[in-house]
């Protein structure tokens, strides 16, 4: 392997491990602040890349599509928590994976009246559909770039809101002690609703900023769910800055297991979320025994 | 000694094994296929109840045992034979168990939330295992041509082909699974996974060894599904990766919740009326899993709204309180 391939497997798992990011960290946030397990997250993802194929196909313009399917996914966030979810904070976690079970029955058929089940491939926008030519016969697409950029951004103004501002205090207490923070009086039902349509619109920004450069299929929101489910469990549940370093783990195992073990690749990232359960079963920022 | 009159649930108890009994005297083969389709995937719910109710472990890895075992059936057959039953049944379920051994060995590790996240990853990767890689015909599946049989001195004593004999091995597999699991519930094992159940730390200062008990249940519970997984494989005559979908897993939760948490035979009536729905539904309607999806929602609702059991139909091995839920992974 030459430096530059090697250089553009890096970039490749980079801008996997950031989506990757993006999806993971909408879970666990909406896991550490309202002990809500979602196991549709996958869903909202698939149901991102369904809303960004269709709103291109109708308008054309993919910022169209990453601000509308955005927003959608955040109202219908804000819709199903005042219906369901909050109903089942601080239940059995078996009610909520129940839910989210019903919740992928509904959303799988409901994106397959208003969309058909069909795989479709998204234009990326215009200006960004080129490749960037590295050497003779090497290059890399500016697309993949404008993601890992994006996700970056995306992340930075994460971590900005989270460690910086009022609202970012909230969230932070109701991570450390829910209770606590709720006898000290601090309004969560506002709070709640919009961490979870956050953790929502995240999944489908993931869905959207991917449909481009993969395939828009039915399944895709399961292996995106699963994957995210690992990310979170090395990093420590909760944790942004762990969704963020087991995004990595995972982006780079998976590359570059696919380069060198191509025959074990599809099962590697889960060898290293077992290795890592032996030695810090709390994932790797997490903290304390559970 | 007294006379106890025998209560509404033994007694409705007695009356479903007589109708299951009679059944083929007046249903079709139809519904004698239903009914052991029932049965099989009862013997999963009840099999994950187990680990779910008795022992407080909500596992979404126990359609990959149902799967895993009847990928063992399909790769035992040979080619258009029948697969001896005496070999490969004992072969899947033991596949199934020793899988559950090295997950349960992994998984136990972890509690509450962790655990669903870790065994729902563990059995997707079982699922893409199959899924992606060429084994037993890869993401199209594989047909098993003939039903398992006995052969003994080359004469066929025993086969499942007939829908008739399938029924009554499915029922006789029924009542013994449910025996079994009301004995290791009534069992000091039973308690004992109770105990770690309700309160962990209080059956640690107790000294119960907890890993192994946890461990233990998720096998027997883990070789259930295994048993459920190599029948369901026997009758469809087909196995594909959808098998070892964590939906799979989902949907036998949805019985254990319907036919309550605590009871050994409740999540055969769950297995009954989650099934019959799915089959009403398939019959009258194009999109009947947003339908079946918006009843899993309705019944979760209400069932959180306070009425926490509706298995109040069926025998309870342990008749105790629920205990109080609770966000268990948040220490």
């Amino acid at each position: 392997m030459s430096l530059m391939t090697f250089g553009i497997q890096l970039l490749n798992a980079f801008q996997y491990a950031m989506v990757l990011f993006l999806v993971a960290s909408g879970l666990t946030l909406v896991f550490g602040i309202l002990g809500y397990i979602n196991l549709a997250h996958g869903a909202f993802y698939m149901l991102g890349a369904y809303l960004a194929y269709w709103i291109v196909a109708k308008t054309g313009s993919f910022a169209l599509a990453m601000i509308g399917g955005t927003v959608i996914a955040f109202v219908l966030g804000v819709v199903l928590e005042r219906t369901l979810v909050q109903r089942l904070y601080g239940r059995d976690h078996l009610m909520q994976v129940l839910l989210s079970f019903g919740l992928i029955l509904v959303l799988d058929d409901a994106r397959q009246i208003l969309f058909g089940k069909d795989v479709h491939a998204v234009a990326p926008p215009a200006w960004l559909n080129g490749t960037i030519q590295l050497t003779d016969n090497l290059s890399y697409s500016v697309y993949r770039l404008a993601i890992s950029a994006f996700c970056l951004v995306v992340a930075a103004v994460m971590f900005w809101v989270i460690a910086r501002t009022r609202i970012g205090m909230m969230v932070r207490a109701g991570a450390e002690n829910r209770e606590m923070t709720r006898a000290l009086g601090i309004g969560f039902d506002r709070l709640n609703r919009y961490v979870f349509a956050a953790g929502i619109a995240l999944a489908a920004l993931g869905g959207i900023v991917i449909a481009p450069i993969s395939t828009v299929f039915p399944g895709m929101g399961d292996g995106m769910l699963i994957l995210s489910f690992v990310v979170v469990v090395l990093g420590g549940i909760g944790s942004v800055g762990g969704a963020a370093l087991g995004a990595l783990l995972v982006g780079i195992t998976d590359t570059f297991g696919k380069v060198f073990f191509p025959s074990i690749s599809s099962i590697l990232v889960y060898l290293l979320m077992a290795a890592v359960l032996v030695w810090r079963p709390s994932g790797l920022l997490g903290r304390g025994e559970i | 000694m007294s006379f106890r009159a025998p209560s509404l649930a033994q007694a409705l108890l007695v009356v479903a094994l007589v109708v299951a009994l009679t059944l083929p005297l007046f249903a079709s083969v139809y519904y004698l296929q239903f009914a052991s389709k029932v049965l099989i995937t009862g013997v999963l719910a009840m099999g994950l109840n187990l680990a779910v109710g008795q022992g407080g472990m909500v596992s979404l890895c126990h359609g990959a045992f149902f799967g895993v075992a009847g990928y063992i059936l399909a790769l035992a057959s040979p080619g258009y034979d029948a697969a001896p039953l005496l070999t490969t049944l004992p072969l899947a379920v033991i596949g199934s168990a020793a899988l559950a051994f090295l997950i349960g060995c992994f998984a136990l590790r972890t509690r509450g939330v962790y655990f669903i996240m870790v065994t729902l990853a563990f059995g997707e990767m079982l699922f893409y295992l199959f899924h992606d890689s060429g084994i037993a015909g890869g993401s199209d599946g594989a047909f098993i041509n003939a039903r398992p049989e006995i052969l003994i001195a080359g004469r066929q004593w025993f086969s499942l082909d007939k829908p008739l004999a399938f029924y009554f091995v499915m029922l006789a597999l029924t009542v013994v699974v449910a025996g079994l699991l009301t004995m290791l519930a009534r069992s000091p094992f039973g308690h004992a996974l109770a105990a770690v159940r309700d309160n962990e730390r209080r059956a640690r200062s107790l000294g119960f060894p907890i890993f192994r008990i946890r461990l233990s249940a998720f096998v027997i519970s883990g070789a259930l599904a295994g048993l459920a997984g190599y029948f369901a494989a026997a009758q469809f005559g087909f196995v594909a990766p959808q098998m070892l979908s964590w939906h799979v897993s989902a949907a036998a939760l949805v019985m254990v919740l319907i036919g309550g948490l605590r009871s050994v035979t409740g999540p055969l009536i769950g297995a009954l009326v989650l099934t019959g729905l799915e089959e009403v539904l398939k019959a009258e309607f194009e999109n009947w899993k947003l339908i079946e999806g918006l009843i899993v929602i309705l019944l979760v609702i209400v069932l959180a709204g306070g009425l926490r059991q509706l298995g109040f139909l069926t025998t309870s091995a342990q008749r105790e309180e629920v205990a109080p839920a609770s966000g268990a992974g948040h220490a």
